[in-house]
Parts: C-alpha cells; sequence; structure tokens
C-alpha cells in the first residue's frame, strides 16, 4: 500500500514543478529563437535599409534610421550598370549551365557504370574516387592552377567550368545510391527488348533518376553561385568576372559609398532568396542527402 | 542481387549485337564487355585524375624545390621547405589562428544542437524559424562579407545597437588585433550555423516516434529525451560534423581574405599559402604548406574513422 502512494507524491510533486516550470521552459524556448532570429537577421536587414538611402542620408550618420523613401533604388541602378553586374549575371549561369549539366551527365554515368557493370579494376576506381574526396580542393589549388595554366585555360570561362565538373564526387555517390534503388530486373526487361546498355541508361535509368538530378542540381547551383576562390584564381579579367568576383570589386572604386555596396550585395541575395522560398523542401532534402556521404 | 548482375552483365554482349533471341553470344570477344564500363567512367575518370591527382602529385613534388613558380628550372633542395615553415615563427603562427575558428565551430555545433532539438518537438511558426536560421548559409560569401564589414565599421550596425544599449565599447571590431579574429569567426557561427543545423533535425526527425512516446510514458524530462535518445541516434551526424569542423577551422580563407585581405592577425593558413605562392613567388614553399595542410586533414579524418565507426555504410 505504502510503495504506490510514495510514488503518487513523487508524481505529484513532479506535476507540480511541471506546472512551474514548463511555462518558464516555454517562454526561453521561444525567446531564444527570437533572438536568433534578430541576430540572422538585423545585420541583412541594414545592409537593406542602406541600399535604399540617399547619399544624403547616409552622411546624416545613424545606421539604423529608416531610408527616407523606400522605392528609392537609384543604388541598384549605379550598382547594375556601374559594377556591370549584368556581364556578372550572364557569366555566372553561363558558367552554372555548363557545369550543371556536365556534373549531371559524367556524374550519372560514371555511377551506373559502377553500381551496374562488373569489370577488373571496379574497387581501384572506387577507392580513386573515395580518396579524393578526402583531398579538400583549396590545398591542391595552388598546383591545380599550373595544371589549368599549362591546358591554356587560364582566364577562360572553361576553367571553372572543367574544375566545377572534375570534382564533383559527391554527384557520382548521390547518383549512385539512386541507382542502388532502381531495381535491376528493369534493366533486364529493357535488355530483353533489345535495348543496349546506352539505352538502358538513356530510357531507363536517367528518367528514373530526377530526383537525384533535383539534389545534385540544387547543391551544385548554390555551390557554383556562391563560389569566389575559383573565379577569384582562374578568371582575374573582369569581362570575366561572376558575381562573386564583380561584387568583389565594388570595395575599389566604390570604397566608401556603402548605399551601393549595399544595393550590390542585396542584388545578389536577392535570386538566392527567391529560390530558397520556391524550393525550400527540396533545398533540405539535398542537404540532408548530399551532406550524408 | 549479386546473381542477378552477374546475369545482366553475361547478357550484355547479346544486346551489343542488337538482335534479342539471336544464338547465345558467349563466343564474342570479351574486351568489347570489358571496355563499356570504361566508356561511361572515362569523362570522370579523366576529370578525377586531371584536377585531383595530377595536382596532388605535382604539389608534392613541387615542395621539394625551391620553384617560383614562373621559372623553368626548379632545384631540388630536399626538406628545407619543410625546415623554414615549422622554425619560421610567422610562418606557424596561422595555426594559432585557426584555433579561433575551431572555438567558433564548437560553438556553432552545441547551438545548432540546441535548436534543432527545440524545433524537432512542436513549435509555433518552427517552418519559418528554420528558414531563417538556415538561409544565411545559402548567401554568397563576398555578399556576407560586405553585410558583416558594414556590420563592424564603426557607427555601424553593431555600435549602433550598442549604443542603444548605452554601451560605447569603442573598439575597432576588425581592427584590433585582439578581436579581429573574434569578429571574423563570429561571422563564420553566422554563416554556417545553419547548416549543422538542417544535418541535425535531419537526423534527428528520423528518428521512430515511438521512442518519443515510449520516454514521454516514462516521464523523461526533455533534457533525457536529448541524453539518451537523440544524442546516441544521431552520433554519426555529429562526428561528421566536428570532423569538417577541424578540417574546415584550417582551411579558412573567403571572409578574412575579403573583409581583412588576410591582413596582420586574421591571416589564416590557405591566405598565406596563395600569398606566398602568387605574390611571393615562393610555389616551393607555398606547396610544402599545402602538403602539410593535406595531411593534417588526412590524419583527422583517418582518426575520425577510427574513433567513430560509419554506422551509416551498413545502412545504404
Amino acid at each position: 500500500m505504502t510503495a504506490p502512494s510514495v510514488s503518487r507524491a513523487a508524481f505529484d510533486r513532479r506535476e507540480r514543478r511541471a506546472v512551474f516550470l514548463r511555462p518558464l521552459a516555454v517562454t526561453l524556448k521561444y525567446l531564444s529563437l527570437v533572438a536568433a532570429s534578430v541576430v540572422v537577421l538585423l545585420p541583412l536587414v541594414t545592409i537593406l535599409f542602406t541600399s535604399l538611402k540617399t547619399e544624403q542620408e547616409m552622411a546624416s550618420g545613424d545606421t539604423l534610421s529608416l531610408p527616407g523613401n523606400w522605392f528609392n533604388f537609384d543604388n541598384y541602378a549605379t550598382a547594375f550598370t556601374k559594377g556591370e553586374m549584368l556581364a556578372a549575371f550572364g557569366n555566372t549561369a553561363f558558367i552554372l549551365l555548363f557545369s550543371i549539366t556536365g556534373t549531371v551527365i559524367i556524374g550519372s554515368m560514371a555511377a551506373y557504370a559502377i553500381e551496374r557493370f562488373t569489370f577488373r579494376a571496379k574497387k581501384l576506381v572506387v577507392a580513386a574516387f573515395l580518396m579524393a574526396t578526402l583531398v579538400p580542393a583549396v590545398t591542391t589549388q595552388v598546383a591545380t592552377f599550373k595544371v589549368v595554366d599549362a591546358m591554356g585555360l587560364f582566364d577562360t570561362r572553361w576553367a571553372p567550368i572543367l574544375l566545377y565538373m572534375g570534382t564533383d564526387i559527391v554527384a557520382i555517390y548521390i547518383f549512385q545510391q539512386f541507382i542502388r534503388g532502381i531495381p535491376v530486373s528493369l534493366d533486364e526487361a529493357a535488355r530483353l527488348d533489345g535495348a543496349n546498355s546506352f539505352k538502358i541508361y538513356r530510357s531507363v535509368i536517367l528518367p528514373l533518376l530526377k530526383p537525384a538530378i533535383a539534389t545534385v542540381v540544387i547543391i551544385k547551383g548554390i555551390t557554383v553561385y556562391n563560389d569566389f576562390y575559383i573565379p577569384f584564381l582562374y578568371n582575374p579579367s573582369p569581362e570575366l568576372g561572376t558575381i562573386s568576383t564583380s561584387l568583389f570589386r565594388f570595395k575599389g572604386p566604390f570604397g566608401a559609398h556603402w548605399e551601393t555596396i549595399s544595393a550590390g550585395a542585396v542584388l545578389v541575395i536577392v535570386p538566392t532568396l527567391v529560390i530558397f522560398l520556391v524550393l525550400q523542401r527540396f533545398i533540405y532534402n539535398g542537404f540532408t542527402s548530399g551532406a550524408a556521404k | 542481387m549479386t546473381d542477378l548482375k552477374t546475369r545482366h552483365s553475361a547478357g550484355l554482349p547479346a544486346a551489343a549485337a542488337g538482335t534479342a533471341p539471336a544464338p547465345p553470344p558467349r563466343h564474342r570477344p570479351g574486351w568489347r564487355r570489358q571496355l563499356t564500363p570504361w566508356l561511361y567512367l572515362s569523362a570522370a575518370l579523366v576529370l578525377l585524375v586531371t584536377f585531383t591527382y595530377i595536382p596532388v602529385a605535382n604539389m608534392i613534388s613541387y615542395s621539394f624545390t625551391d620553384w617560383d613558380g614562373v621559372s623553368p628550372d626548379k632545384t631540388f633542395v630536399g626538406a628545407d621547405n619543410y625546415v623554414e615553415l615549422f622554425t619560421r615563427p610567422e610562418l606557424f603562427q596561422v595555426f594559432f589562428v585557426s584555433l579561433y575558428y575551431l572555438a567558433a565551430a564548437v560553438l556553432q555545433i552545441v547551438v545548432a544542437l540546441y535548436f534543432a532539438t527545440i524545433l524537432t518537438f512542436k513549435t509555433r511558426f518552427r517552418n519559418l524559424f528554420k528558414g531563417l536560421l538556415f538561409f544565411p548559409y545559402l548567401i554568397n560569401g563576398v555578399a556576407v562579407a560586405f553585410v558583416f564589414l558594414y556590420f563592424f565599421k564603426q557607427d555601424g550596425t553593431l555600435d549602433s545597437v550598442l549604443a542603444i544599449v548605452g554601451a560605447h565599447p569603442d573598439k575597432l571590431w576588425l581592427g584590433d588585433p585582439d578581436l579581429v579574429n573574434v569578429s571574423l569567426s563570429g561571422v563564420s557561427v553566422w554563416r554556417f550555423l545553419g547548416l549543422n543545423f538542417v544535418l541535425f533535425l535531419g537526423a534527428m526527425q528520423s528518428i521512430p516516434a515511438e521512442l518519443h512516446e515510449a520516454a514521454e510514458i516514462d516521464g523523461a524530462s526533455k533534457w533525457q529525451v536529448f541524453r539518451s535518445i537523440i544524442a546516441p541516434s544521431i552520433r554519426p551526424i555529429i562526428g561528421l560534423s566536428v570532423i569538417l569542423s577541424i578540417s574546415g577551422s584550417l582551411s579558412v580563407f573567403e571572409i578574412p581574405f575579403i573583409m581583412t585581405r588576410g591582413f596582420g592577425e586574421s591571416k589564416t593558413f590557405v591566405i598565406q599559402t596563395v600569398k606566398l605562392a602568387f605574390d611571393f613567388n615562393k610555389m616551393g614553399l607555398a606547396s610544402a604548406m599545402a602538403v602539410v595542410l593535406l595531411a593534417i586533414i588526412l590524419l583527422i579524418t583517418w582518426a575520425q574513422r577510427r574513433l567513430v565507426p560509419d554506422e551509416r555504410a551498413d545502412r545504404s
């Protein structure tokens, strides 16, 4: 009789404490979330405000003041034309198109070969790809530079394109995981219908790889769009600037003109924001499946 | 699975011949069957060798020479570059800069774990908070650098906010040698927290709901749930994050390079390497630095494989 009543008392005590603590815990939880949101947003919002201010408003010096005219897009016009952002977006789009297409085709074919064929040296090939994941690109860039230079690709758009295609082992891995999930009986059926291996790759494997392709396109797209190191090293000519390197050059001519620099930064961030809002779910999935290498 | 696979590749020549039910094509030469997979692999392998293995091999060989990167002649100097690297304190100093980023990475993992845990449970505006925390990771690095140059500048965002609270620390956040790396590694927490957070959240959401229900019935507190259910289930991804943080802290480049040009105290290992190679034409020494960095990263990865066995490998 005593045992249950003791535990009953303990239970009551716990309940009473919970009644006090729960609202406190909930408040703290939301406070921490709001604090984190402020930390994330504050630097971005001030940049947005600054980009809408006039030179006189900037001179008055109050960083946190609101812009007088919310539709003052003069700084954007200056940033876009004088900062040669149009060419920068063009170059970035060109590099994105070729490097992503290349990554998808090359990566899926390599994954197909590894997953669906037995051949000598297969283990060696897989090990070679795996070993390469351990070599961080930043460490070898100095030597890679000499290779690219020797190929005559320095200061052409093809240098970043080839480098983005060549270093993508994560894509091969993601494709491999997906191909493993496609039943071999589908290949068999196609083969009985007289399809050769390329036909199978083209009309059986590739269409079923769509979710993996979406993942690779998103991850690769974000990497290429945001990369600074490779275009900075390999494309020094201003007319070959990507959005990263062109924005980087703002520091020179616009020096203390923070309203123009801010407008340039916002111009570069907005496409990312739009894509993020539209593709949110896929982006989260992409990162969780992509990083589990 | 295996037997299907063998059957499938054995049937390959028949398909290649294009005649489906024709007489068994067993007599066809094997070279063609052996060649097919290599056709699919060729592009990937050529790129892999050209842009990964040849550079690594070249880099190791440069590191034993006094090459300036331009002239045709390189002289073999043995281990001189390595000796120089470890004896000149100003070259060695960059390792201490990494410690700031390492400390920041620890903070980042802890904070990411906290937010991932509370957002695993029911929370109002869950998706909004999730998006807000993750979004900085997607922003262009140069834009992030500019945003924070403005944030840290005199009378910039940070000073203005502190003034509202009544504090006027009057510090040069990026100019003060004691502060610059704290400020810069703070930027890296702001930027990369979201990635850790999303990875942790993904792993936590794959924990079966029954485990949480069972814990609730047992009256476990949130901390107990975290310690005995969540933490063990996401151990592999925590291990991976720790390793990525260590190698990431050693190879920081972009943010300090853009924000401070890597001057003075903020110079990191990679900035040092790039400057030696391209500004000072010391290809040999730069290569030696890169080899050391590569060796450290390989060592860390190897240690991680030993310490945290890859449970993921069995599942896939």
